[in-house]
């Protein structure tokens, strides 16, 4: 199990702050290829990254880089260098049924070649346009190298004529579909990024409403963000312990030979088991509680 | 010979005298003398206000080879230095020394009076613009005197530092001498760095573009310590004196680091009731105050006192009741400055009383917590805020080795990389504060605790936090950066680092061209 409760967006292009990216405490650092580099600098952003994957220490921070679109000129020449260092994930953007599947073979070439394990290298793919958000199961079924879905709110927005707003009612449809697809392959639904980096009330709100419909992580778009989305994403103390107190007596109920127990005058099955040991996964993965 | 950190110096330095090397931060204490000061009296239908500079200089008798005083108060806004040395320019005289406590980008024409012979010495706690890079580039005739804070007061009261005229920039003061730094247009708050300057001075004229009928109050610098009085149009540009308001770092890194200094301490065991608490106005350290802050009011903490150059962030911290006092030697912004003239509990404090050694006790002693910066710490923990990367002086200790000899904690904060170079060094190029009074250095890629607290070591072990050994810290910005080509020296000496005790913990060399 890893946590993935946020994906930090950072430039592609900018060695500063990708030097500083394994250690901001993101759970994934999303290097970008794709917007937020300028026509003119993708061979040079492509070059950096690439280094930057061969050199830095990424240790406990999983790296995606999104390259360009694989119908644009530089998607081709993105995946075959950035794959051939090893990323943890490549996130497409707009990507569809083909797009994964033409990846997915290009991958496969490139890890017999460079010997890596065949499938090492996932996929997330970038939901950002209505028939992108419609054929989301097809996208995912496209590819065993699918760990996640991200949703791409304003590009979606855009791609539907509605307007975005600090309340995100209108969203409210494709988080649930994304939310509901991913959780049926047993994959992360990833939500959109907030925009307003300054709006830290906006962000706390708007992560709670994501994770209330399903999402189990977001994206951001500045290092600030971070700790906000991991307090939301995070049990909570009070969580933590009733967990401890639910396989505490799921214990005791073991010693003495019951089957079925109860907690609090309330019956404990399997599902709040399962439930409560995946709290306490988490908050050991998060830091929150020591082994 | 070699100090006890194994700095090489020589036993006689030209200008400076006799080499007293640095045997440990707590070893040179005991009995110490004051220095005797003789007072040219006034009789009561003196009058002492003056006309202008040239004839407090010509009262004073100034003449060739004497040491005049400044404090550094107005900052990089300051007028007062350039408006006295250009005078003594114009009046021909040569070979002064200049003890200005601290030297900023303003008094580059200070530049011109070294080369022309005007200024042959220079003391100061701090320097960085033209005056420290002419003094790197051997200008200067004599080495410079690089004090502490404590250290500067010390030399002063024992005589070490012997001062003819003290000028003192007055933002208010009266016609008999009475000084304060809460009013006027160049109000500037505490005026702490001057009060050892006044005290033991032989002449002390006040120079001031406020001047108020009698008394001027409130009076942190009293009558009797002043022998004359200039008033002039300005003695400072508020922009440069202080600014609206010190704002917390947005940097992601920085903030970072702030962070993991502030759960340092509280894995400490210090944050609790009685807390007493110091940190600079700049970039990581103040953010230390903001994640210190949320802390203490999540646990409900009051603190006991925060001390230092005070900035608003503190101010907001104690009008909270997150600390019952402050201590203040210098105030950083006009929200200081405010809170300095309404509140009795704001504290002024002098130089002596916040970090001399040799006294009956500072107020650095006192400190649970200081956070400090770098520019190099070694794997001795000993720590370089006097010379840049390239060898240059770009600063100097100001308070650094004070408040790391008296805290109980005593923490460097800095980012691992700084451009393309480690922090983290073999050797520092110049010793500012001795490793052994430096607790923990946090980076934003570990955290390295100095060996000799094994106590503190302990506690940290029970955290999330990345403790590693220095020399882990070090391996690791090696392994990003490489290791940086030494800078080459001459072997012309262009300053003397005192520690805070008079010895000499290590000198400046001048950077081969």
């Amino acid at each position: 199990m890893k946590l993935r409760r946020t994906m930090l967006f950072m430039p592609g292009n900018n060695p500063g702050m990708i030097q500083n990216a394994p250690i901001l405490g993101a759970d994934s650092i999303i290097l970008d290829l794709e917007d937020a580099v300028s026509l003119d600098e993708k061979d040079a952003a492509r070059l950096l990254v690439k280094n930057a994957l061969e050199t830095l220490d990424f240790t406990g921070c999983e790296v995606v880089v999104r390259i360009n679109s694989i119908k644009s000129d530089f998607g081709y020449d993105d995946l075959n260098v950035i794959a051939r260092v090893k990323p943890d994930a490549i996130l497409v953007p707009k990507a569809t049924e083909e797009d994964i599947e033409e990846i997915d073979e290009i991958l496969s070439t490139i890890e017999r070649e460079e010997k890596f394990k065949l499938g090492s290298i996932k996929l997330i793919p970038l939901v950002e346009t209505a028939l992108g958000l419609e054929n989301i199961r097809e996208t995912i079924l496209a590819s065993k190298r699918n760990i996640a879905v991200l949703l791409g709110a304003e590009d979606l927005t855009a791609d539907m004529g509605i307007k975005r707003t600090r309340e995100g009612n209108e969203i409210f449809y494709a988080r649930s579909k994304v939310a509901s697809v991913c959780r049926a392959f047993k994959i992360d639904a990833i939500d959109t990024p907030f925009a307003d980096v300054n709006d830290i009330e906006g962000l706390i709100e708007d992560t709670k409403r994501a994770k209330a419909i399903g999402m189990t992580g977001k994206a951001a778009i500045n290092p600030r963000q971070i700790d906000y989305i991991h307090d939301v994403f995070s049990p909570t103390m009070e969580e933590i312990m009733y967990a401890k107190r639910v396989l505490h007596a799921k214990e005791e109920a073991l010693r003495e030979g019951k089957g079925v127990f109860s907690l609090d005058g309330k019956m404990v099955d399997a599902p709040v088991i399962q439930r409560a040991e995946n709290i306490i996964m988490k908050a050991k993965l998060a830091g929150i509680i020591r082994e | 010979m070699e100090n006890i950190l194994g700095r090489v110096l020589p036993d006689y330095i030209e200008g400076y005298g006799e080499v007293k090397p640095f045997s440990g931060a707590f070893s040179n204490l005991g009995v110490k003398g004051k220095s005797q000061v003789f007072v040219k009296c006034v009789s009561p239908r003196d009058v002492k206000l003056l006309n202008s500079i040239r004839e407090a200089l010509e009262k004073c008798e100034i003449k060739d080879g004497m040491t005049v005083s400044f404090h550094h108060h107005l900052r990089n806004g300051d007028y007062v230095l350039n408006m006295v040395m250009d005078e003594i320019a114009n009046m021909g005289i040569k070979d002064i020394k200049v003890a200005a406590s601290s030297i900023f980008p303003v008094h580059a024409p200070l530049v011109e009076h070294i080369k022309n012979g005007v200024v042959t010495g220079i003391y100061a706690n701090y320097m960085s613009g033209p005056v420290a890079e002419a003094v790197s580039k051997g200008l200067l005739k004599y080495p410079a005197i690089m004090h502490t804070h404590g250290g500067r007061a010390r030399a002063i009261e024992s005589g070490d530092l012997k001062i003819d005229i003290a000028f003192i920039a007055a933002p208010t003061c009266d016609e008999y001498g009475n000084i304060n730094g809460v009013y006027g247009p160049s109000a500037c708050g505490s005026l702490g760095y001057a009060i050892p300057d006044a005290m033991y001075a032989k002449r002390v004229v006040a120079i001031t573009d406020n001047l108020v009928s009698y008394p001027a109050c409130p009076i942190e610098i009293s009558q009797e310590y002043v022998d004359f009085i200039v008033k002039v149009d300005s003695i400072g540009d508020p922009k440069g004196i202080v600014s609206g308001t010190t704002k917390i770092t947005k940097d992601p890194v920085g903030l970072k680091i702030a962070k993991m200094a502030a759960q340092v301490i509280e894995a400490s065991g210090l944050l609790k009731d009685g807390f007493s608490f110091q940190t600079g106005a700049g970039g990581i350290s103040l953010a230390v105050a903001k994640y210190v802050r949320d802390l203490m009011k999540n646990k409900g903490i009051k603190g006991s006192f925060a001390a230092g150059g005070i900035t608003g962030y503190i101010v907001d911290m104690f009008e909270e009741g997150l600390f019952e006092a402050l201590f203040d030697v210098q105030c950083f912004d006009l929200k200081a400055v405010e809170s300095y003239r309404r509140n009795v509990a704001h504290q002024g404090m002098s130089a002596s009383l916040y970090g001399n050694p040799h006294n009956k006790g500072a107020v650095v002693n006192r400190l649970d917590v200081m956070i400090l910066g770098a520019t190099e710490i070694d794997l001795d923990f000993n720590v370089n805020v006097t010379t840049g990367s390239d060898g240059i002086i770009m600063g100097g200790s100001g308070g650094h080795s004070d408040t790391a000899a008296g805290s109980k904690l005593a923490i460097v904060v800095t980012k691992l990389l700084k451009g393309r170079l480690p922090i983290v060094v073999d050797k520092v190029t110049t010793v500012t504060t001795p490793g052994e009074t430096i607790d923990v250095v946090v980076t934003e890629r570990g955290i390295a605790v100095n060996p000799k607290r094994q106590d503190l070591i302990e506690k940290l072990k029970n955290t999330n936090l990345p403790i590693m050994t220095i020399e882990e810290l070090k391996s690791i910005a090696e392994k990003m950066v490489g290791v940086p080509e030494k800078i080459e020296f001459d072997d012309k000496i262009v300053a003397v680092v005192e520690y805070r005790d008079g010895t000499v913990i290590d000198v400046v060399k001048k950077v081969k061209e």
